[in-house]
């Protein structure tokens, strides 16, 4: 197998006195779809908040093609595209505004495909209206439009489709089957039945955690 | 890096060091404390212009020489904490800024007591008061922002950047505030200011200044090993402690 | 409007971005377009610190004495008393909105250097509250009778001493962005530093008013500016980190 893209040694995290994971070890490798399960309050969201480097209450090691992640933290940036619980989405600014802003955080992105990414999250028509005239479904998806701009080979999506509708669900697995095709890495938590299921490997942090 | 540092960084073997440097540095304290304090405020000549007021000066100096040493081990183990991912610096820091600013308010106090004979008010706005205001201010945020914010590494890790950013304005500070008193009328009498002490003024002082380091460290370990006790309760080695304690 | 494809785009090359140069300057430029953007869109919370300095400095009059001699010469401390406030007011909101919406977490996970976008926020929000505080000064100067030949140390003073008070104040800004009640804590944490500028400054404006050269207190509050410059930005990108990592 290939050299893996992600690899988790031995995690420790502890949250307001409780132990959240001790032990916890598990490697991502390119092509993989990687879900992440556990029952409220078992730290799915910590965990990928502490893969991002977000959150650094851990101990433990994480590794970035090899290389622990604390040495590399630019360059693993990157290769990073993070979803988190607040979309990132800034209300007063229309949805060609904010993609604009991504684009400059993330000099990898280029700035003509905005209109096809919005086009494709179904916000045409909605790109100079204001964010906060649009519906809560509308905003996640403003910040969902980044899946299809950006470059980086490892996606962290916590909970991308709360607030999504059917089919928009639908598009989205779409898009992870096909990231997860050319060789990218996909991380997510979700409550949503997913209809790609066959092609994701789990992780349930209830069974793994060891209290 | 050297093996006593690693070493210095599990709370269980600095439980066990403290507790046996503690008694050491618990009776030098005492007895420094003691003697200097007797030396100073019955022995030591009375001040030529000041009279017996001056003797203030046994009390005032080392607290506020304190106040400023307590900030910068605070600022130092804060940055140890931060760069190396210490606890016990983390906890070393936290135990410092209470008892900072405990002295910086005597040294306040007994600013005030010395002020009240020698300029004929509780309160001047003499330089050197004035920058140990600010400094039981710069004390006080800390600890606020400390209590604010309840996770207790996030706490630790905010307050050392905050100690931090004080520890390059404390220059700053008492530099402008300087200037500021002597732009203004500044006081005649400053409170330490002594260009010729004789001998039997100073040593006894310098008895006291050491006798407070000795009294910093203790109460500095005690607040330590509590802080310790509390946070590495749930461990193994605590509860041992406590059942060996108990039986 | 062309027509676009509504089927999926093909994604773009995974290829880490290694040619894309990562110019300093370049996001330096957005990050201040776009803060100043956001605060055109948001008018009520560019005038609000303004009506405040306008009315702390209402209060000295009424509280102490609305003699001229008198408040001449409370003045220069009153205005820069009221300028100190009303920037720290505004400081609560520099990244407050960016926090609760997840914008920060995105720029925190950003390959570009946090501390040129940090310095870029706090470039725009002196833009909006330092600088137009500069410019009303004289009138608060006027209705303090302040004497003319101190306006001009009044206004230089206050152009260079409050991006000190901005980058400062971010720092506890940025300390307190991840607790419900920053606000007042902001003050505790940031009115301590701000004394230097304080006194440096009100005594440039005193200079000015006796008819001293002031050059010696503007290079002052200059190499305070020039040091908060080069700092100020690593703290509050330090500061950031741990507050969303909290």
């Amino acid at each position: 197998m290939a050299e893996p893209l992600l690899q988790v040694v031995d995690l420790f995290c502890e949250r307001d006195d409780r132990v959240l994971f001790d032990g916890l070890g598990f490697s991502v490798f390119p092509g993989e779809i990687l879900q992440v399960e556990g029952q409220n309050g078992s730290g799915k969201t910590t965990l990928l908040r502490i893969l991002s480097g977000l959150s650094r209450h851990y101990e433990g090691q994480i590794l970035w093609r090899g290389k622990p992640v604390s040495e590399q933290a630019e360059s693993f940036r990157r290769e990073l595209l993070y979803f988190g619980h607040q979309a990132g989405v800034k209300a007063i600014l229309t949805p060609e505004e904010n993609l604009a802003w991504y684009a400059a955080l993330d000099p990898g992105i280029d700035l003509q495909q905005i209109p096809y990414a919005l086009n494709a999250v179904g916000l045409r028509g909605f790109e100079d209206v204001p964010c906060h005239m649009l519906s809560a479904g509308q905003n996640r998806r403003v910040s969902l439009a980044r899946l299809y701009l950006s470059r980086a080979p490892l996606w962290i999506l916590d909970e991308p489709f709360t607030a999504i509708d059917k089919k928009g669900v639908a598009a989205k697995e779409a898009l992870l089957l096909e990231h997860a095709r050319r060789g990218g890495t996909v991380m997510l938590t979700t409550h949503h039945e997913l209809d790609l299921s066959r092609h994701v490997r789990r992780i349930n942090l209830d069974e793994l955690s060891g209290t | 890096m050297p093996r006593w540092f690693y070493q210095l960084a599990s709370p269980r073997w600095c439980y066990q060091i403290t507790g046996k440097l503690l008694p050491g540095f618990a009776i030098a304290a005492g007895l420094l404390i003691l003697f200097g304090t007797v030396w100073g405020l019955a022995f030591a000549p009375p001040d030529y212009q000041q009279g017996n007021s001056f003797r203030i000066i046994y009390l005032h100096v080392p607290t506020a020489y304190m106040a400023q040493s307590i900030y910068m081990t605070m600022a130092l183990a804060g940055a140890i904490g931060l760069i190396w991912k210490m606890k016990v610096a983390d906890m070393v820091a936290k135990s410092c800024a209470p008892i900072g600013a405990s002295l910086a308010v005597l040294a306040l106090a007994t600013g005030a007591i010395w002020g009240k004979p020698t300029w004929g008010s509780w309160w001047v706005w003499d330089a050197r008061l004035t920058s140990m205001l600010i400094l039981l201010f710069l004390y006080l945020g800390i600890m606020a922002l400390n209590s604010a914010i309840e996770s207790e590494s996030t706490a630790a890790q905010s307050t050392a950047v905050l100690a931090l950013v004080g520890l390059v304005n404390i220059p700053i500070i008492k530099y402008s505030v300087d200037w500021w008193n002597t732009l203004h009328q500044p006081a005649t009498f400053k409170i330490t200011e002594k260009p010729a002490m004789p001998p039997d003024m100073w040593i006894p002082l310098l008895i006291l200044v050491i006798g407070f380091y000795c009294f910093f460290a203790v109460v500095l370990m005690m607040r330590l090993r509590n802080e310790i006790i509390r946070r590495e309760r749930r461990s193994g080695w605590v509860r041992e402690l406590l059942m060996q304690q108990r039986g | 409007m062309p027509m676009l494809e509504t089927k999926l785009q093909p994604l773009a090359v995974l290829e880490p971005d290694s040619d894309t140069e990562y110019r300093p300057g370049r996001i330096l430029l957005l990050t201040l377009k776009r803060e100043l953007r956001l605060a055109l869109r948001r008018r009520s919370d560019l005038v609000n610190p303004l009506i405040f300095f306008l009315m702390v400095a209402t209060l000295f009059p009424l509280g102490v004495s609305p003699e001229p001699s008198v408040l001449a010469t409370l003045a220069p401390g009153v205005v820069w008393v009221a300028a100190l406030l009303s920037t720290l007011l505004a400081m609560d909101s520099l990244f407050r909105s960016d926090y609760e919406d997840g914008s920060l977490e995105q720029i925190l996970l950003s390959p570009q250097p946090l501390f040129v976008v940090v310095f870029g926020k706090v470039l725009a929000h002196w833009m909006m509250t330092g600088l137009p505080l500069t410019l009303m000064a004289p009138l608060i100067g006027v209705m303090l009778f302040l004497p003319a030949e101190g306006m001009g140390g009044l206004v230089l003073s206050l152009l260079i001493g409050t991006p000190t008070l901005s980058l400062v104040g971010a720092i506890g800004a940025a300390l307190t962005v991840g607790l419900r009640k920053g606000g007042v804590l902001i003050s505790l944490l940031v009115l301590p530093l701000y004394i230097p500028v304080l006194i440096f400054g009100t005594a440039a404006v005193e200079a000015a008013v006796t008819g001293l050269p002031v050059a010696g207190h503007l290079a002052l509050l200059g190499a305070l500016l020039a040091l908060g410059a080069a700092l100020a930005p690593l703290a509050i990108a330090a500061a950031l980190r741990i507050s969303v990592s909290g």
